[in-house]
């Protein structure tokens, strides 16, 4: 279908788009990449009276590293994060993720902020954010605030972020030397959203796992960070035993509901594969 | 505010200025008000790689780009990459291997393979597929485009298949 009639602004500056943003309300969207709101708007499943371009905006886009810290611009887009060689040597796990996003054609228009900002549940960009502990950076006229990926997801498609708020950076920690990432997820076809996807990260010394972070998506209505499973692995080799106890630690950190791909059990059952063989690959 | 912009985009090296209505969709722009109606328009959200097209160099979903977002920038299309012979060792390729059946995913496929074979020389018959992924096909069960793609690849290469 053809997208409803909207109105089309294109700032050149965040107090522009402020401006805009409090002039229109709820009538405006904003605009960055387009991958998910132009094909909710040819669904019509959205009616904004004003779409708002942000890509205008200059600053909002690129790779920087400050000490220990990697600052992405909300406007990168997917391809330039699998592409970046700051990525690939400070944060691998993005580079892992990156390839899961959609398809070429998507990952060279759609932006990190944007689905960030979307907040799909099976989306890869949260589970990386909440896994490697990254803050947004959010704008509004009034100033900037920093809020944790961790606290940013509130339910289904609801995020922290408020009225005439915009992301406009994510500064990730990073991890440093000894630690090893891995990014599995299971969807039916190459490309689409995951049905159960991992975003796993953890420090490895001597073959012991510490500092383990599981990070889930598809298994509820935000990415969900999977801390008794977390706390099983801990400190620990991950020998069989060890990984089965995280495996079965899961039932009280995930409570996914049924959809189309799956039953609750079944994707239990996924997000329990899915962390065996994420474990396994961080050890080595 | 406005529903209507007038926007200036270079499509296959010839710079087009139209009023185009805010919602109208870059792939809709081609093929309704600059008459290229190679690229065809399948799902209209992203999913079926039929309206594949150029965008600055890179290949985007037509159907999810409004033609106002590409103002000032440079599109290609199937009928500029074709023209220009860019695309010939593919086509050769996909005819000889009986790649499509009724072609109307072919413009967007062929889009999808050359964004391959100039970025990713290396590639094997696996990565072929998870490339050529975001491109449906309703009549060929693939094997045939994935033959196709992979012998453009070792001829460039200058080995034999």
């Amino acid at each position: 279908m053809k997208a409803p009639s909207f109105a089309y602004a294109k700032p050149r500056s965040l107090d522009e788009v402020f401006a805009l943003a409090e002039r229109h309300g709820d009538d405006a969207k904003l605009l960055a990449g387009g991958q998910t709101l132009l094909a909710t708007l040819n669904m019509r499943l959205s009616s904004p009276r004003l779409l708002i371009d942000i890509t205008g905006v200059p600053g909002l886009a690129g790779f920087s590293v400050k000490g220990n810290t990697l600052r992405i611009g909300a406007l990168t887009t997917h391809r330039a994060i699998e592409r970046s060689p700051e990525v690939a040597q400070h944060l691998p796990l993005l580079a892992q993720a990156a390839p899961h996003i959609a398809h070429v054609a998507i990952r060279n228009a759609g932006t990190l902020g944007g689905s960030l900002a979307h907040g799909d549940p099976a989306a890869e960009w949260p589970g990386c954010c909440v896994a490697l502990d990254a803050e947004l950076v959010l704008a509004a006229r009034g100033g900037e605030r920093r809020v944790k990926a961790r606290s940013f997801y509130r339910g289904l498609f609801d995020t922290a972020l408020g009225p005439g708020e915009v992301i406009t950076a994510v500064e990730f920690p990073i991890p440093g030397a000894g630690y090893r990432s891995a990014f599995l997820e299971l969807a039916r076809r190459h490309g689409d959203y995951a049905i159960v996807g991992v975003a796993a990260l953890a420090k490895s010394s001597g073959g012991a796992l510490a500092d383990v972070r599981l990070a889930f998506i598809g298994t509820g209505p935000t990415p969900i960070l999977a801390r008794t499973a977390m706390a099983a692995v801990e400190g620990k080799k991950p020998a069989a035993e060890v990984i089965a106890a995280a495996q079965t630690a899961l039932e009280k950190d995930l409570s996914p509901t049924g959809d189309l791909n799956g039953s609750p059990a079944t994707k239990l059952h996924l997000a329990r594969v899915l962390c065996g063989r994420a474990l396994a690959q961080l050890a080595g | 505010m406005d529903t209507t912009l007038e926007t200036t985009i270079t499509v296959n090296g010839t710079p087009v200025t139209r009023q185009v209505p805010a919602r109208q969709h870059l792939i809709d722009f081609l093929r309704e008000t600059v008459g290229l109606t190679g690229s065809h328009i399948g799902c209209e959200h992203g999913v079926c790689g039929a309206c594949t097209l150029r965008v600055d160099g890179e290949i985007v979903r037509g159907c999810l780009m409004l033609a106002v977002q590409a103002n000032g920038r440079k599109v290609d299309t199937i009928e500029g990459l074709s023209d220009s012979g860019e695309l010939a060792e593919l086509q050769k390729a996909f005819h000889e291997h009986n790649a499509l059946q009724c072609g109307f995913c072919t413009p967007g496929m062929l889009m999808a393979a050359q964004d391959l074979v100039r970025t990713r020389p290396e590639a094997s018959r696996e990565e072929i597929r998870a490339y050529v992924s975001g491109n449906y096909c309703r009549c060929t069960g693939y094997h045939a485009i994935v033959d196709a793609v992979e012998e453009v690849l070792e001829n460039r290469k200058g080995g034999p298949r």
